[in-house]
């Protein structure tokens, strides 16, 4: 009975309620968009890490996971390969283009030895110094055709050699002494891909380069490709908490003005409920179940609005972002949610509870 | 079943503070009302009628005085205690209906029903007492979509679904024209001679109040 008194007090109401569910899809939207962002541009960097086909990953010293611009002498891309069950080994340099892409120098022949190489859909490798492949990802989203002059990519102009499958590494590849010379750091990569004749002998390699490279961070792939987590990426947690901070306060706020409305509109019938023996406990019931449905059909809605600012995201911006769908964050992302429009239904809830009942029964 | 009065007022009083000034709305009232009787009272605005209401029906607590309502002090009582008392000890009409406007008819009878914790369709005595009502075919609307009169027959039907002890009408057919008061009044009068229905209404009209067993007048806060 009481769910049908709330079901026909929010059907009164229909823009109200309407405009409250969209208001909190917003914030479940928001929070999802943020969440689904962090989870699959860290996804498909791990993803295009492990594409490498490497065992073991040699980093400088005090790199972070997202921070590759630290670099370390190539010389040692030599003493590694002189190590036992080292199959192959290169070194590779970035650097950044812009806020979400990097620019990796690569020795094309050595590289080819991790993996069995590129697989191109139009053109091929490196012609000469001055040539750039990118992957069909970022072709799409720039419109570039093979045999195009590029320009932008580390303030100097390429000639695009060719297009290959995304997945591997990078988006932008140039040859690898091009980039030492031009960003000086002739001599000098940011990490090294090493490929083992056995995989399952990765930690004993590892140890055994640990006693040779002490400073330097050495990891297996499996390690490396698990630490792009949110909690690696410097304050990036903070800013979602501070998304989701703002999340609760919008829900706090559009449902306390939505029920405070409601209550006031509502002051007679609440009078009437008391009249028949309605505890306050059972106006407040009212109220916060109520409060519950608008959270529910706004984080349903605000699920559903995530899946779009996917699309507009992946299929129709083409701004190198990626949003994922992360489900955990439908229950994490609702919660919150809840908990703000909760908040926003105690005070409007409270007064009503505390309504005395002859002065509401002769509220005009 | 208790012997004696269902109501048993002595020397009741309230006094309650409008902003700065105390008002005395009861100086001493003294009633008896027997179980199955239907009382009329009358007098004019600030006499006291709507107080005396108002504390029959546990919606506020007296001030001083006793005041038995089927067996249960009302002095004294914690604000829960009163509105347990609500539930099934006393039923209310009001003067402006007072249905809850997003629910059907029925809803609105059922309402008070959950509120009083009582479950299982209507009993077949209750069916009957709609009948009487009128209201069989029209239980399915919306309080927007019936007369004022089948809004007031609703609002009784309300009163009595959990068989109260009493039932308190204050002036009932006050938003009603002739023939509806008319209906109201007599529906009134039926459900006390049919069910035995102990009745207290507080009416301005005198021809309103003559329906009942006897009319009790209120002038300055004591009964005539």
């Amino acid at each position: 009975m009481i769910n049908k008194l709330v079901v026909e007090n929010l059907k009164h109401r229909p823009l109200r309620t309407l405009l409250s569910i969209v208001a909190i899809s917003i914030q479940v939207t928001m929070v999802l968009t943020l969440v689904g962002l962090s989870a699959g541009m860290l996804d498909e960097q791990a993803r295009r890490a492990r594409g490498v086909g490497a065992d073991i990953i040699i980093r400088s010293p005090s790199s972070s996971v997202i921070n590759t611009s630290l670099n370390m002498p190539a010389g040692i891309v030599g003493l590694v390969k002189s190590q036992p069950h080292v199959a192959a080994a290169t070194g590779v340099l970035t650097q950044a283009t812009d806020l979400l892409n990097y620019t990796t120098g690569m020795d094309l022949e050595q590289f080819d030895k991790l993996n069995g190489g590129f697989r191109f859909v139009a053109g091929g490798p490196f012609q000469g110094p001055d040539d750039v492949l990118v992957d069909s990802y970022y072709a799409a989203q720039h419109k570039y055709h093979v045999g195009e002059t590029v320009t932008g990519i580390v303030n100097r102009s390429w000639r695009l050699a060719g297009i290959y499958e995304p997945g591997m590494l990078a988006r932008l590849v140039v040859p690898l002494k091009t980039l030492q010379n031009i960003t000086a750091n002739t001599g000098k990569v940011s990490m090294i891909y090493v490929k083992l004749d056995d995989s399952a002998r990765t930690d004993e390699v590892i140890a055994e380069l640990e006693q040779k490279l002490s400073t330097y961070q050495i990891r297996s792939m499996q390690e490396y490709t698990a630490l792009f987590s949110v909690n690696s990426v410097p304050m990036l947690k903070e800013f979602i908490y501070v998304v989701i901070a703002l999340g609760v306060l919008v829900g706090f706020l559009v449902v306390f003005l939505s029920m405070y409305t409601a209550v006031l509109e509502r002051t007679r019938e609440i009078g009437v409920l008391k009249a028949l023996g309605a505890s306050p406990g059972y106006v407040l019931n009212i109220l916060l179940r109520e409060t519950a449905l608008l959270a529910v059909a706004g984080s349903i809605l605000g699920i559903l609005l995530s899946y779009a600012t996917r699309y507009a995201i992946n299929d129709v911006i083409h701004g190198s972002l990626i949003q994922a769908i992360v489900y955990i964050w439908w229950l994490i992302a609702a919660a919150i949610a809840l908990v703000g429009a909760l908040l926003g239904a105690i005070y409007p809830g409270l007064k009503a509870a505390r309504q005395d009942a002859i002065e509401a029964l002769s509220y005009d | 079943m208790i012997d004696g009065p269902i109501i048993s007022i002595r020397d009741l009083r309230k006094t309650y503070r409008a902003g700065e000034v105390e008002v005395h709305a009861l100086r001493g009232v003294n009633l008896d009302i027997q179980r199955g009787e239907f009382v009329s009272i009358v007098g004019p605005s600030g006499s006291g009628k709507s107080t005396l209401f108002h504390i029959v029906g546990g919606l506020t607590p007296p001030t001083a005085g006793s005041i038995q309502l089927d067996g249960h002090n009302l002095l004294g009582l914690t604000d829960a205690q009163r509105t347990e008392l609500r539930k099934t000890t006393v039923g209310f009409v009001f003067q402006k209906y007072n249905l809850l406007p997003t629910l059907t008819a029925r809803d609105n009878i059922e309402i008070a029903r959950h509120i009083a914790h009582q479950q299982g369709p209507l009993d077949a005595k209750f069916a009957d007492v709609l009948k009487l009502l009128g209201l069989t075919g029209r239980l399915g609307h919306k309080p927007r979509a019936l007369s004022g009169g089948e809004q007031q027959r609703v609002a009784i039907a309300r009163a009595i679904v959990n068989h109260p002890a009493i039932l308190l009408a204050d002036e009932p057919t006050g938003n009603l024209d002739t023939e509806n008061s008319t209906v109201v009044l007599g529906l009134l009068r039926d459900l006390n001679q049919r069910l035995g229905q102990t009745i207290l209404m507080i009416t301005h009209n005198p021809e309103a109040a003559a329906y009942g067993h006897r009319t009790v007048r209120m002038r300055d806060g004591r009964i005539e």
